[in-house]
């Protein structure tokens, strides 16, 4: 099942409103993470809006699929895209880590509407992706889990004792998503704590590897397809990113982590989204 | 003396847990010593080995929670309470799910393991967390009613067992509730508010002082979190001297637990701590290193004399 080129489109559009929506919101509450937010855009769209059979009016349904966002602090984007699908009003996004508001800085289960999983601290989402998915097949569900995974994030020991686990119990309805931007906090990944092959890596824990372009929606539609056929073995997508995409003086910048975006600098990253916009 | 507390546990997680379809059980490559291996054998499928792993393990039974599973994570104490502690912080006591975290050898229990195999801080560590409750298991029928009650209850909760048996202080149609202590003997004295293993020295300690002309109550505090603030201050007030015992520091468990509600009340009382006094024990035979770090019946009783 490709996607069509109408959907393709469709998702591309939602992605240009996605980045600006986040954006406006990030400089106006001055706190938050626009560098993991935007390299995390597509892959949160081709999830929610292709893959994941997740809607609004069955929130409850137990036979849902889940999608718990591991690297919670892209919790904007995910926010964002929550919003569109319905699950409550877009303008309550200006209420982001404000005091009563029903979105916390890092994604809560029992705050916000259509949040599966509560995450934050890293390293222990996949984990929790994998105890709802075994939990489901014991319901014998046939609903898949979907992790979307930071690519510093898997500097965290407990991914891999995840790994093995997943691998151990034929985890063939989970998948992880590494948005492999190749930036975290304080540096390049290479710089802070070199991986090396992460493709061998999963592979060798047992896992089947598909890589793709995490900022095209085709080629990430493609990757999660193929990854609904793995028989037998949980399946990653390392979707190649770019921190910060979107907005040329924040790409690839570790400083954009986690940064307040001032009034120059949102006025030219306005200019960008926008422009972006117009190409469409 | 009965079974161990980890057999009457492991019984009770097949009697209640087995046929129930809810009920899924993790343990960390160590279901021989805290005998989840009971469960497997009655429910393999519900089973999961997830090796020596417990951060991983108590992040995986949050995962059962959040489908309508109703998780118990099994490892020693000492590691599920520290190696599984961010995922209890984080999907426990902040999401709310309904994981059963489960320590077993308790205090010295593991005794010739050592200190880095001992359980002295969980108590202290688990009752920080919010939404958190904690109990902890003082003798087979009262361990037979906490697994009942952690798959009734739709709380996180920490069961704090223990690798060997206790004195039996109750029988088997025994009923208990959450945040209520038990009454194991009245006395108008002193109270010892003990848990665990300590509460059956607390009560041969009240014989010891029974002979000197001393009456002494003595309560099983099996419900750390929440606790039973009414009791406490009752006994407070009617016998003016509380002594805690219990078989974990003397820093954040019990003890701080009972004072924390008498100073919190203004409730005026002599109170006096029994445990493990700030520091590590060493290995050795169960019994002699309860004499030598001071969680003895005569240890309370000495507590007792002291502040009378």
């Amino acid at each position: 099942m490709a996607i069509t080129t109408e959907k393709r489109r469709e998702l591309e559009r939602l992605c240009r409103t996605f980045r600006r929506d986040v954006i406006r919101v990030l400089h106006e509450r001055q706190t938050g993470h626009p560098g993991g937010s935007l390299s995390v855009c597509e892959i949160l769209t081709a999830l929610y809006f292709y893959a994941a059979n997740i809607e609004a009016d069955r929130a409850q349904d137990p036979n849902r699929d889940r999608v718990v966002l591991s690297k919670g602090h892209a919790a904007p984007m995910l926010y964002r895209v929550l919003a569109e699908k319905g699950f409550f009003d877009p303008a309550e996004m200006h209420s982001l880590r404000t005091i009563d508001s029903r979105l916390q800085g890092h994604p809560c289960s029992h705050s916000t509407p259509g949040v599966d999983m509560t995450s934050g601290p890293l390293g222990i989402g996949l984990s929790a992706a994998l105890g709802m998915a075994l939990g489901l097949r014991c319901d014998g569900s046939d609903a898949r889990v979907y992790a979307v995974l930071g690519d510093g994030e898997l500097n965290e020991g407990t991914i891999w004792e995840a790994c093995m686990s997943a691998a151990k119990f034929g985890a063939d309805h989970l998948t992880a998503i590494v948005d492999w931007n190749g930036v975290q906090l304080d540096g390049t990944t290479e710089q802070v704590m070199p991986m090396g092959d992460l493709c061998a890596k999963f592979s060798v824990f047992g896992w089947r590897c598909i890589e793709c372009d995490g900022h095209d929606i085709a080629s990430l539609c493609g990757a999660l397809d193929e990854s609904r056929q793995s028989k037998g073995i949980p399946s990653v997508i390392l979707a190649r990113t770019v921190k910060g995409k979107g907005v040329s003086f924040m790409e690839g910048k570790n400083s954009w982590h986690g940064k307040p975006i001032g009034e120059e600098e949102f006025k030219q990253a306005m200019q960008e989204l926008e422009a972006e916009a117009g190409c469409q | 003396m009965s079974m161990t507390i980890r057999e009457a546990y492991a019984q009770a997680l097949v009697r209640y847990g087995a046929n129930d379809p809810r009920v899924v059980v993790l343990d960390a490559d160590v279901s021989g010593s805290t005998r989840s291996v009971v469960f497997q054998n009655a429910a393999p499928d519900r089973f999961f080995n997830v090796g020596i792993a417990e951060a991983n393990m108590t992040a995986m039974a949050a995962g059962f929670a959040a489908v309508g599973k109703i998780p118990f994570a099994n490892a020693f104490g000492v590691f599920i309470t520290s190696n599984g502690l961010l995922s209890a912080t984080a999907f426990g006591s902040y999401a709310e799910l309904p994981v059963k975290y489960v320590g077993a050898y308790g205090g010295l229990s593991d005794s010739f393991d050592g200190p880095s195999h001992h359980s002295i801080e969980d108590i202290a560590v688990m009752r920080a967390l919010p939404n958190v409750k904690v109990f902890v298991a003082s003798d087979s029928v009262n361990t037979d009613w906490l697994v009942k009650y952690a798959i009734d209850d739709p709380s996180p909760m920490y069961l704090r067992l223990s690798r060997e048996a206790f004195p039996d202080l109750y029988s088997s149609d025994e009923s208990f509730e959450c945040g209520k202590g038990k009454v194991l003997r009245e006395g108008t004295d002193a109270t010892i508010i003990a848990c665990g293993l300590m509460t059956g020295h607390a009560l041969a300690a009240a014989e010891t002082l029974k002979r000197e002309g001393v009456s002494v109550r003595v309560v099983d505090m099996f419900t750390i979190k929440p606790i039973d603030r009414e009791l406490i201050l009752r006994c407070a007030s009617e016998t003016g001297l509380i002594v805690t015992a219990e078989e974990h520091n003397i820093i954040g468990g019990l003890g701080s637990a009972v004072a924390e509600v008498l100073c919190g009340e203004g409730q005026p009382a002599r109170v006096g701590f029994v445990g493990i006094c700030d520091c590590h024990a060493e290995c050795g035979p169960y019994t002699q290193l309860q004499e030598k770090y001071g969680l003895s019946s005569a240890a309370i009783a000495e507590r007792v004399r002291k502040l009378l």
